[in-house]
């Protein structure tokens, strides 16, 4: 496994793109670094296939800089750039076989007939695909078009391979299945990686970092873990995974911040429950359903208590979503529980208490 | 009981009923009716009707039509040079027609294209053979413009009245006929497949040639498919601007019908004509089967 170094291959500063009267990219400031695993995440429209693009080529810069190892890309066509896509509709081309699509790219390369074969049977090896090269293109299904996508790309040994919604096509199970394979994919080649995807938990499971784009600007870049239990703002807490956000006051005691959460009761809270700083006054706090509980009959507990009725139970098996109405706040809590040994899944009109924890809060100003 | 209560299988019968009526009154009997008399005779006025292979053996044993001789050639192998001279020209004019109004012209401006290329075609076939006449003739457009301008003495004889003038006039009536089979073929590529052949280190040309070509040949073949099989058919034209001189295929077939009043004959030409289209089309075909099959 190759980690990933600290210099980074891709640098952008104040990247900005129009189409027309269309501010599609404004001012991005980005360095992803050699062997990273890197995603951009957003909603539709948000600018992240732009950004793919315009690394790629496909598009230019309406001003800003972009580099990729050291070097700026400017007056670099796509075709002379140390980069290879997987289009998201992946674009194999119909009228060539397996292997005449994965060894596209090679006919420039100074390789006899023999090691170009060779190479192409090794890709087609990697991607799991061996003994395909003979089959026609239109024949494959959804998940070895992918492959061959990938195949294709991952020959000319490219600086970044940059993908597009690779998975979106492909079935849930295949979509799981094809997520472990690139990760390891990934950690085999230690090529840079830089998917583009409005799949959150996608994202979540493949990347080494994130960042979250909304309208054309980046409004989050951190690690997974760091995006899912600090992010930075309400737009990115909605957006990835399921957060409760609570009407709340934050205040300033001397060094401690406190906050008093409608519903649930005052506290004090870390630094760096609040990523984005404290603007003392009305606030937004948000809450991850996991983070909170609910006390069975029975059930003792140290932690702090609120005391609610069981609105909605959702069933899954493993888990048990529970919405819970609390006095004080609008709209019911969400709380999952896992289904351990000997919990009961209680009705609807239960009275219940909420079990929550102050470390369990994040301030979320804007 | 009324059509919508009907078994489906008497419900499409009703529905194809009209059509194939009229196909089988229009084209296989008429079909039928011309091999039949092709192997009969004609003795004066009266059609004589025991079968016979004189027609088919005047064809091939004859000097006129297949084989020609020292100083002309045959009038088959004639026609046949002259329909894959048009289609040439006009499949080689059309493509990059196509190409602009595919891949240049802006999206929102396609259909605009595509009427002011019908244009001509509101015009009768007819009118555009005589304006191409107006054009090359003797005192015709391009004679006197190339006088006026001091480029030429005398009147150019080369314009009009020989193949060439027959194959311009083809190739600007056909036109349309090759366009658009093209751009539907060039519409259908998927753009994303040109990105992708950049991505892999292709440039412009070299993508056209790895990737647009080859998947534009189905437009390509229903193309030269459409231009060659009716021209050697076209009568009008050859009629007009070869003059008296020259005569094609369809001339000749024409002439057995209508003056001679040699039915049999012509019928018989009718079928050769017929036969070598029918064998250079597949043959064509068959060359570019490879680029045709089996599309996703």
């Amino acid at each position: 496994m190759i980690t990933p170094s600290k210099a980074p291959l891709i640098q952008l500063r104040g990247v900005h793109k129009y189409y027309g009267d269309y501010h599609a990219l404004r001012g991005i400031d980005l360095e992803i670094r050699q062997g990273e695993f890197f995603s951009l995440l957003g909603p539709s429209g948000c600018g992240k296939t732009t950004l793919l693009r315009t690394i790629a080529g496909f598009e230019g810069l309406s001003s800003g800089i972009l580099a990729i190892d050291g070097r700026d890309m400017a007056a670099v066509p796509a075709n002379h750039r140390p980069t290879n896509m997987v289009f998201q509709s992946y674009a194999i081309f119909p009228h060539l076989s397996v292997a005449q699509n994965v060894g596209f790219g090679l006919r420039r390369e100074s390789m006899s007939r023999d090691q170009k074969a060779r190479a192409v049977a090794e890709a087609l090896e990697m991607v799991g695909l061996g003994g395909y090269g003979g089959r026609a293109a239109h024949a494959l299904s959804g998940g070895q078009r992918q492959r061959v996508a990938l195949a294709r790309a991952l020959i000319l040994k490219p600086k970044v391979l940059l993908l597009d919604e690779p998975l979106s096509a492909l079935d849930k199970k295949m979509r799981e299945t094809m997520q472990v394979e690139l990760i390891k994919l990934q950690r085999n080649v230690g090529i840079t990686f830089i998917l583009v995807t409005h799949d959150q938990e996608e994202a979540l499971i493949m990347s080494d970092r994130i960042a979250v784009m909304f309208e054309g600007d980046i409004e989050q870049m951190a690690d997974p873990e760091t995006l899912y239990r600090r992010p930075t703002s309400r737009r990115v807490a909605e957006f990835i995974g399921k957060m409760n956000l609570l009407p709340g006051q934050v205040a300033m005691e001397g060094n401690r911040i406190i906050v008093d959460v409608a519903g649930l009761g005052r506290g004090a809270v870390e630094a760096e429950q609040a990523p984005g700083g404290v603007v003392p006054g009305a606030t937004t706090v948000g809450v991850r359903p996991e983070t909170l509980g609910l006390l069975f009959p029975g059930e003792t507990t140290s932690r702090r208590l609120a005391d609610g009725v069981v609105d909605e139970v959702v069933y899954y098996g493993d888990m048990t979503y529970y919405d819970v109405r609390v006095p004080g706040i609008e709209r019911p809590l969400t709380i999952s529980m896992k289904n351990l040994i000997g919990q009961p899944v209680l009705d609807v009109g239960t009275p219940t208490q909420v079990v929550w924890d102050e470390r369990s809060l994040v301030v979320l100003s804007r | 009981m009324g059509l919508l209560d009907s078994s489906p299988g008497a419900r499409a019968a009703a529905l194809v009923a009209p059509p194939l009526i009229y196909a089988l009154l229009l084209l296989a009997f008429p079909l039928v009716a011309i091999v039949v008399i092709s192997f009969w005779t004609q003795s004066g006025l009266t059609l004589e009707r025991t079968f016979t292979l004189a027609n088919y053996r005047e064809i091939f044993t004859g000097p006129i039509y297949i084989w020609g001789n020292a100083n002309r050639w045959g009038v088959l192998p004639l026609s046949l040079f002259v329909s894959a001279t048009v289609t040439l020209i006009t499949v080689a004019l059309a493509y990059p027609i196509a190409y602009f109004v595919s891949f240049v012209a802006a999206p929102e401006r396609k259909s605009l294209w595509l009427f002011l290329i019908t244009i001509p075609f509101w015009t009768s076939y007819l009118i555009r053979v005589f304006l191409w006449k107006v054009i090359l003739g003797f005192n015709g457009v391009v004679n006197t413009g190339l006088q006026s301008l001091g480029i030429i003495q005398e009147p150019l004889e080369v314009l009009l009245y020989n193949l060439s003038s027959v194959i311009v006039t083809l190739s600007h009536a056909y036109a349309v006929f090759a366009i658009l089979p093209i751009y539907v073929a060039l519409e259908k590529i998927d753009r994303s497949l040109l990105e992708a052949s950049q991505d892999l280190g292709e440039n412009r040309l070299t993508t056209f040639l790895r990737v647009t070509l080859p998947l534009s040949v189905p437009g390509i073949v229903g193309a030269v498919l459409i231009v060659f099989i009716p021209t050697i058919g076209d009568y009008v034209t050859p009629e007009l601007m070869l003059g008296s001189g020259g005569r094609l295929m369809s001339n000749i077939i024409q002439t057995q019908f209508l003056q001679l009043n040699n039915w049999p004959l012509g019928a018989a030409l009718s079928i050769i004509t017929m036969l070598a289209v029918g064998i250079v089309s597949l043959v064509f075909i068959l060359l570019n089967r490879r680029w045709l099959r089996g599309r996703a």
